[in-house]
């Protein structure tokens, strides 16, 4: 488009008041804005509870002492509604019906092992299909038989090993997520499906009212063009973050273990990919409707394949590697990390340079598809 | 030719996919003057407009536009034309004020704010300021548009069809107006359909499925067809049409008010055949010089027989 044109600050600017002024008029689209992280992160944060309590437990019981303060134990930590006690033949059927969640099995001779400190096995079957909503119960199992045993173990005050091999089986599905994994992930999806979405539309917005036209008749440039209209987006994902991180952390108690200052560079170098994205998309798109289609051609193998929904490495290579193309996957990892590992960037790296190389690919195909515009 | 060329291209051709909408265009328009451009819709106006403020890249041809190039200076080019679209192309949801400032920005024009007031005050609009562009009529919406073009000062108007949909008075206070820019020395080139419009241009040119097939002055055009019409009125004329198009000799039947104009190149052969047909008729012929509206109804005739089809340059 002409002569190597010098950026101007000025133009630049104009465009950003120019956006920010029509997100002002647009109500419904701000509403938006504020709307979709709120709304989504209390659907789904609650939905997808983190930690639920009093799931529905059976027990394959031992008569002895010690099993019965273990079972008071658990009902006792309010994670385990004890339904009662039940055979072999019955465990499978109810877990297979999802009527009870947990069966643990006392096998025979419990208590005289343990009192004899031959370490016996408790057997806990949990349904892991929902592998995020039993991690709280499972936690509590873990520190539970230390804490139950000790006290009728008198004579030995530090156990050399723990008196009881607790054994959990995560039915159905052995993979098993960590808690805390949905809203870090959200908040992933919310700031893809946004940004993709709405940049999409401010371009061809512009193209289908025809006042793209009267912005190309202007000395502007591609990228002027192309980073006026990011930035206000920028600004808005940010706040859609924080908006998250402020929730999540009130309602939900997500912790933050690493530095904040990074997990904001790591959102916006992830808001930037998805906006240059949503910008590429309505460079192409004729009108509004297809940069919608476009959007979820985008947004649903994002959501399916990045991790989010189902255990990343459960899934086949060919997937893996169609996932570990999307940005979504390693801001899934990263957001994690920094969250609830406290991962530094070094730990990270390895997920930033693919979102910072999809960026730089989509950047350089919008500005080669923004050039043919008009033509 | 001694007035300096504003804009001076040849041969330019663009295409979209199979379509040819421009072909070889050829374009001179002298500094100052008013240039018309005309055609039917989808002869390729809008696309060559927008090949000379740079928004297209002509696919081969050369030129310049401004003394700078039309095909590597685009930029340059755009920040001293003003280009008012055809289709209102400011933003409905920005107010009149916003809309003004966005574009004082966009041409980085010098006291923006002072530029803005002035041209609200110009526009009588100071106090709607405030009121969103999208609320305005279509006569109100024309003069911001064309308020919008005229913030950065440029040295050349393109107006693609500006009129479009605009009430007579609004329409005579807008040749008004461009008569008044044009004067101040700013060249304007402007399309058309409306004949009056066409008339109050200093020159013409008539472009028809990509092809610019005439141009020059008014009187230049229709001189160049060497038409000869007749005026036929009288009683019973409705019913003599069918009648008049079949004569030999006859290239155009064209109706005006309650007459019909018949023209031909040949003037032997139509005058010896309108003499036979109206014998007995009780209509009257008269010779007459042949309108604008003559020429350009023949110029649209003759380019449909010859190329038939459509385009979506408009």
């Amino acid at each position: 488009m002409g002569r190597s044109p010098t950026f101007s600050v000025a133009r630049w600017l104009a465009i950003l008041i120019k956006e920010f002024l029509q997100l002002k008029r647009d109500r419904l689209t701000f509403a938006m804005i504020v709307g979709i992280p709120v709304v989504q992160l209390l659907l789904f944060g609650f939905a997808i509870n983190t930690d639920p309590r009093h799931l529905p437990t059976a027990v394959m019981s031992d008569p002895g002492p010690f099993a019965r303060s273990y079972i008071a134990a658990m009902k006792n930590s309010s994670y385990f509604d004890i339904v009662g006690s039940i055979d072999a033949r019955q465990a499978d059927e109810l877990l297979d019906k999802g009527q009870v969640k947990f069966v643990v099995t006392f096998p025979p001779g419990f208590h005289r092992d343990l009192a004899r400190r031959v370490t016996p096995t408790l057997f806990v079957e949990a349904d892991a299909t929902d592998p995020i909503a039993m991690g709280g119960a499972i936690a509590v199992l873990n520190w539970l038989e230390p804490e139950v045993f000790a006290p009728d173990l008198p004579r030995l005050a530090h156990p050399p090993s723990p008196p009881v091999d607790l054994r959990i089986h995560r039915r159905y599905n052995p993979e098993g997520l960590t808690a805390y994994n949905v809203v870090p992930g959200l908040m992933g999806v919310i700031l893809t499906m946004t940004m993709v979405l709405m940049t999409g539309l401010a371009m061809t917005r512009e193209r289908e009212r025809g006042t793209f036209e009267n912005m190309l008749a202007t000395p502007v440039t591609p990228l002027e063009v192309l980073t006026g209209k990011i930035v206000p987006y920028i600004i808005i994902g940010l706040l859609q973050v924080t908006l998250i991180l402020v929730a999540s952390h009130l309602i939900f108690d997500i912790p933050i273990l690493g530095s904040l200052p990074l997990l904001y560079a790591m959102v916006l170098l992830f808001i930037c990919a998805n906006l240059t994205l949503g910008i590429t998309f309505s460079s192409i798109a004729r009108n509004q409707l297809q940069s919608m289609q476009m959007t979820i051609f985008f947004f649903l193998p994002s959501l399916l394949l990045s991790g989010f929904m189902f255990p990343f490495q459960a899934m086949p290579s060919w997937a893996q590697t169609i996932g570990n193309a999307l940005p979504l996957t390693h801001f899934l990892i990263i957001a994690r990390g920094i969250l609830l590992k406290g991962n530094g960037l070094e730990q990270l790296w390895p997920h930033i340079w693919p979102i910072l190389l999809f960026t730089v690919i989509v950047l350089a195909a919008g500005l080669k598809t923004y050039r043919r515009t008009l033509d | 030719m001694d007035t300096p060329l504003t804009i001076d291209v040849s041969r330019l051709n663009k295409h979209f996919g199979n379509k040819h909408v421009v072909k070889d265009l050829s374009l001179q328009v002298r500094k100052g003057e008013i240039f018309g451009f005309l055609g039917p819709n989808g002869s390729g106006k809008t696309t060559s407009i927008r090949m000379l403020c740079g928004l297209l890249t002509p696919d081969s041809g050369q030129g310049t536009c401004l003394g700078l190039d039309v095909v590597k200076d685009s930029i340059q080019i755009k920040s001293q034309v003003g280009y008012m679209t055809q289709r209102f192309s400011l933003w409905d949801d920005l107010s009149i004020e916003e809309n003004l400032d966005f574009v004082a920005r966009m041409f980085g024009v010098a006291n923006r704010r002072q530029a803005v007031m002035h041209a609200l005050e110009e526009l009588g609009l100071a106090g709607r300021r405030r009121q969103l562009a999208g609320a305005l009529s279509g006569g109100w919406k024309q003069r911001l548009a064309l308020a919008s073009c005229l913030l950065h000062h440029p040295r050349l108007l393109l107006l693609d069809e500006p009129t479009a949909g605009v009430d007579p008075k609004a329409r005579r206070d807008f040749w008004e107006e461009i008569h008044r820019l044009s004067a101040s020395g700013i060249t304007v080139l402007v399309s058309t359909h409306y004949m009056d419009e066409a008339e109050r241009c200093h020159r013409l040119a008539y472009i028809s499925y990509g092809q610019l097939l005439a141009s020059g002055t008014a009187k230049e055009v229709v001189d160049s067809l060497h038409l000869n019409t007749w005026e036929i009125s009288g009683h019973k004329l409705h019913s003599f049409g069918e009648k008049l198009r079949q004569l030999p000799g006859t290239e155009m039947v064209a109706s005006f008010g309650t007459t019909r104009h018949v023209s031909g190149r040949d003037a032997g052969t139509l005058k010896a055949s309108l003499e036979t047909a109206l014998v007995g008729s009780g209509l009257q012929m008269c010779p007459i010089s042949p309108s604008l509206e003559d020429a350009f109804i023949h110029l649209m005739q003759g380019s449909r027989d010859q190329d038939q089809y459509g385009n979506g340059g408009g």
